[in-house]
C-alpha cells in the first residue's frame, strides 16, 4: 500500500472477507471434485483458491497475510508439479501406457459408494501449480510496492 | 511391449527440475543432482538409439488414446539421435556452469531453468502430435525466457523484452496455423496429417499453410528473413546460456522444418522446396557478412549459427537421399560445435573480460590449449577434412548437384571459405600478435573451464573421424525423412 | 456465425497490431493478451461451431460439439497466461532497473 496521509477505512471490507473466504475456497473445492465428468477441474479450482487468498491481500496487507499463510509458493508449484509427474509415473508400474487413467467404484465406510478416479490425482498437481504459480506472480508484483 | 521408455528423456530432466526448486539452497545438491541425472539421461538416449537401431521406430501413445486421436510420442532415429546430442551439450554446459555460475545465481533456479529447457527441447524431438509441439515449444521457450534474464543485468533485461515480444507473436502465429490446418484437415497427429494432406491434393490452401509453417518455425529456427532478433538476445546471456541457446533452440526450429517439410506438405514440391532452398541460401549469406563484418568474438560466432542453419536447410530443400543424408550429418555436428565455440569464447570471456577482439591478442602464449582448441574447433566448423563438418556439407552440395541447384550449392560451398576467414580472424587477432590481455585470471581457474570443451571436441573429433561408425545410423534417420510411409506406418499401426 | 466470429477475432488481430506497434511497453504487453485472444476464437472458430452438447459420459443428445479445439483453447490459454504473467514481471523489473517503458530507449545494443 502506498503510503497516503489518508487512513483508509477497509472495515466493511474485512469484515466480508473473513466470511466469504470460506465460501469461495469451498466453493474451490467442489469445482475441484467436480471436474472429473462436469464443468470444474484443478485448474479452475486453483484459479479461485488463489483469488480468495488474493481477496485477503487486498482486505489485510501483506505482511499480516504471510503471519496467516508463512507459505512459499513456489515450493507449492513445485510440489504440484511433482504430483502430476509422479502420478504418471505409476503407469510404468502397471505397464501400461504413461499417463494412462482409470475410474472405478469404491466403497467408503461413512461416504457410501465413491466414484474415484486417477485423474483426480494428476488434477491435484493441477490444482497446486496454479496456486502456487498464480501466487508467486502476484506477490512478486506486489510485495516491491 | 510397452514403449514407456519413450518418455523418460522427457521426465527424468522434469523430474529433476522440480526437485532442484526444493533444493535451491544446498549448491551440492543441486550440482551433483543435476550431474546425475544429464548422465542418466544420455545412458537412455544411448540404449533408446540402440533401440530403435534395432528394432525400428516406435511410438508411445499417451494416456491409451488410440492414435490419431490422442497424442502420441514417435523415436524415429533423427529425434532420438537429436535428443541424445542435446542431452550430451546439456551435460558439457552443465560442467561449465559449475564453475562460472555462482551460489547468488544457482539459488534462484538457474539448474532447473536448464533442466527444464531441456525437458521442452526433447519433447519437441519426440512428440508426433503438432499441438503438442507447440505446448513443448512454449516449455522450452519459458524456461529460455527465463534464463535469458536470469542475472538481471541491464542488457539482458532489455534483450529478454524484445526476444518474449518475438516469441509471443511466433507462438500465436503458431496457434493461428494449427487452426488452420485443423480446419483443412480435421486432425493434428502428424503421421495422420500426412495421410490427408496428400488426399488433399496440391491445392492453393495447403501450400499457404505450409508457408505459415515455414514463418512460425522460421522464427525460432531464425532463418532469413526471420533472425533480426537473435543476435542482440543471444548477446546478452552469459557463455553457458548462450551455448544452450545456439546449440539447442534454433535447431528445434530447424528440425520443426524438417519434420514438417519431409513428412506433411509434400504436394507442392516445386514450390515450397525451392522456396526454402533459397532462404537458405539467402540464410547463409547474410550469416556469413554477419560474421565477418564484426569484431566481436560472441557475434562472429551467432552470426556463424545463421550460416549452420542455411547449411541444414539447404539440404532439407533438395529432397534427394544425399541432401537429406547431409543434414543429418550436419544438424548433429552443428549442435557439437555450436556448443563447442561459445564455450570456448566463454572461456575467452573469463580470461579477458571482454570479447571485443580490439580489447585482446596474443592469447596462446599463455593459453595454448585453448588456442589449438579454438583452432580445430574453427576448422571444424569450416568443414575441412576430415573433421566432423565436412560429411555433411559433401553431402548435402552432392544433393544441390543431383537436385541441379548449381548456383545454389556453390554457394554454400563458398560460404565455407567465408566461414573459415570469419574464426580464422578470431585466431589471428585473437590468439597470435603481441601479448595484450586485460585481465588475468588465474591459470588453474581458467583450466577447469577446459574440460567440458575438451570433451565436446573430442566427442567432434570422434564424429568427424567416425564417420564409418556412425554411418549407418544416420542412414536410418535418413530413410524416414525420406520415405514419409515408414513414420506412418510406425504411428498408427496400420 | 463463423462469419461474425472470424471478424471478431480479425478486429482483435488489427488492435494488437496497433498497440503493439506503440511505443509504451504496457501497451504492447496488452497488445500480446489480444492477439493470443484473437487466436483462440480462431481455432473455435476453425473447428466448426454449432450447437450440441459437452461429449461427456453422462450425457445422451442427438448431437455432440468437437470436444479438441477447445482443449487446444484450454491450454493455448494457460500457456499464455503464463507467458503474459512473466511478461508483465518483466516489464516491471526493468522499468525499476532501467528506468523507462519507452521502447525508443530500450533500442540497439551496447555494441558500436
Amino acid at each position: 500500500m502506498k503510503k497516503t496521509g489518508l487512513k483508509t477505512n477497509d472495515l466493511i471490507l474485512q469484515t466480508i472477507t473473513k466470511i466469504v473466504l470460506f465460501i469461495v475456497i469451498i466453493f474451490s473445492f467442489h469445482l475441484f471434485f467436480a471436474g472429473h465428468n462436469a464443468p470444474g477441474g484443478g485448474f479452475i479450482g486453483g484459479l479461485i483458491t488463489s483469488g480468495a487468498i488474493v481477496l485477503l491481500l487486498i482486505a489485510f496487507d501483506v505482511k499480516t497475510v504471510k503471519a496467516i499463510l508463512p507459505i512459499n509458493y513456489v515450493k507449492v508449484a513445485a510440489f504440484g508439479l511433482l504430483i502430476a509427474i509422479l502420478s504418471g509415473i505409476g503407469s510404468f508400474l502397471f505397464g501400461v501406457p504413461f499417463l494412462s487413467h482409470t475410474h472405478g467404484h469404491v466403497h467408503i465406510p461413512v461416504l457410501g459408494d465413491t466414484h474415484l478416479a486417477t485423474a483426480v490425482i494428476f488434477d491435484l498437481g493441477v490444482y497446486f501449480v496454479v496456486v502456487g504459480v498464480t501466487m508467486t506472480i502476484i506477490q512478486t508484483i506486489g510485495e516491491t510496492e | 511391449m510397452n514403449n514407456n521408455i519413450i518418455i523418460l528423456p522427457i521426465i527424468i530432466p522434469m523430474i529433476t527440475a522440480v526437485l532442484l526448486i526444493f533444493f535451491n539452497k544446498q549448491e551440492k545438491v543441486q550440482k551433483y543432482l543435476s550431474a546425475v541425472s544429464s548422465v542418466i539421461n544420455i545412458g537412455i538416449s544411448v540404449f533408446l538409439v540402440h533401440y530403435v537401431h534395432t528394432n525400428g521406430i516406435i511410438s508411445l501413445e499417451v494416456g491409451d488414446w488410440k492414435a490419431p486421436f490422442g497424442i502420441v510420442l514417435v523415436a524415429d532415429m533423427y529425434a532420438i539421435l537429436l535428443v541424445l546430442t542435446a542431452n550430451i551439450i546439456v551435460f558439457a554446459c552443465l560442467l561449465f556452469s559449475y564453475k562460472i555460475v555462482d551460489y547468488n545465481r544457482s539459488k534462484f533456479f538457474y539448474y532447473s531453468g536448464v533442466m527444464f529447457l531441456l525437458t521442452g527441447v526433447s519433447g519437441a524431438f519426440l512428440t508426433g502430435d503438432l499441438f503438442n509441439l507447440f505446448v513443448f515449444y512454449e516449455v522450452m521457450l519459458m524456461s529460455s525466457y527465463f534464463l535469458i534474464v536470469h542475472g538481471n543485468s541491464k542488457p539482458q533485461l532489455r534483450e529478454t523484452i524484445k526476444y518474449i515480444l518475438v516469441n509471443v507473436i511466433s507462438s500465436a502465429l503458431f496457434v493461428i496455423s494449427v487452426a488452420f490446418l485443423y480446419a483443412v484437415t480435421g486432425t493434428l497427429n502428424m503421421a495422420d496429417l500426412s495421410l490427408r494432406v496428400a488426399e488433399l491434393g496440391s491445392s492453393g490452401i495447403i501450400a499457404a499453410i505450409s508457408i505459415m509453417y515455414l514463418i512460425v518455425f522460421g522464427l525460432k529456427g531464425a532463418i532469413f528473413p526471420l533472425f533480426f532478433w537473435m543476435p542482440g538476445s543471444y548477446q546478452a546471456p552469459p557463455a553457458a546460456v548462450t551455448a544452450l541457446f545456439g546449440a539447442l533452440l534454433t535447431k528445434v526450429g530447424v528440425y520443426s522444418i524438417t519434420r514438417v517439410f519431409t513428412l506433411i506438405f509434400l504436394q507442392d514440391i516445386a514450390f515450397t522446396h525451392t522456396f526454402i532452398a533459397w532462404l537458405a541460401v539467402l540464410t547463409i549469406i547474410f550469416g556469413v557478412i554477419g560474421a565477418i563484418s564484426f569484431s566481436d568474438i560472441k557475434q562472429i560466432v551467432i552470426y556463424n549459427i545463421l550460416t549452420g542453419v542455411g547449411v541444414i536447410l539447404f539440404g532439407v530443400s533438395t529432397m534427394t537421399e544425399s541432401g537429406l543424408e547431409g543434414s543429418v550429418y550436419y544438424m548433429i555436428h552443428d549442435m557439437i560445435i555450436k556448443g563447442l565455440l561459445f564455450l570456448l569464447v566463454g572461456i575467452v570471456f573469463s580470461i579477458t573480460g571482454t570479447t571485443n577482439l580490439d580489447k585482446f591478442s596474443g592469447l596462446i602464449k599463455k593459453y595454448p590449449t585453448l588456442g589449438w582448441m579454438f583452432f580445430i574447433a574453427a576448422l571444424a566448423l569450416a568443414g575441412i577434412p576430415p573433421l566432423s563438418g565436412f560429411i555433411g556439407k559433401l553431402k548435402i552440395v552432392q544433393g544441390g548437384f543431383e537436385q541441379g541447384e548449381f548456383v545454389l550449392a556453390f554457394a554454400v560451398l563458398l560460404s565455407s571459405l567465408l566461414v573459415l576467414y570469419s574464426v580464422m580472424k578470431i585466431f589471428i587477432n585473437g590468439f597470435w600478435g603481441e601479448e595484450k590481455i586485460p585481465q588475468v585470471l588465474e591459470t588453474s581457474q581458467v583450466k577447469s573451464l577446459y574440460v567440458p570443451a575438451a570433451f565436446l571436441l573430442a566427442l567432434s573429433l570422434f564424429y568427424g573421424l567416425g564417420t564409418e561408425f556412425i554411418s549407418s545410423y544416420i542412414k536410418q534417420a535418413e530413410q524416414v525423412l525420406l520415405s514419409p510411409d515408414l513414420y506412418i506406418e510406425a504411428v498408427l499401426k496400420e | 456465425m463463423e462469419i461474425v466470429t472470424s471478424i471478431v477475432a480479425g478486429i482483435l488481430f488489427m488492435t494488437a497490431t496497433y498497440l503493439m506497434l506503440s511505443k509504451s511497453l504496457l501497451r504492447i504487453i496488452i497488445g500480446t493478451g489480444l492477439l493470443s485472444h484473437g487466436a483462440h476464437l480462431l481455432i473455435l472458430t476453425m473447428g466448426g461451431l454449432k450447437r450440441g452438447t459437452v461429449p461427456l459420459l453422462d450425457e445422451h443428445a442427438a448431437s455432440y460439439v468437437d470436444p479438441l479445439p477447445q482443449a487446444l483453447i484450454l491450454t493455448a490459454i494457460v500457456i499464455s497466461f503464463g507467458v503474459t504473467a512473466f511478461f508483465l514481471v518483466l516489464a516491471y523489473r526493468s522499468y525499476q532497473e532501467l528506468g523507462t517503458d519507452d521502447m525508443d530507449q530500450l533500442r540497439g545494443n551496447d555494441q558500436k
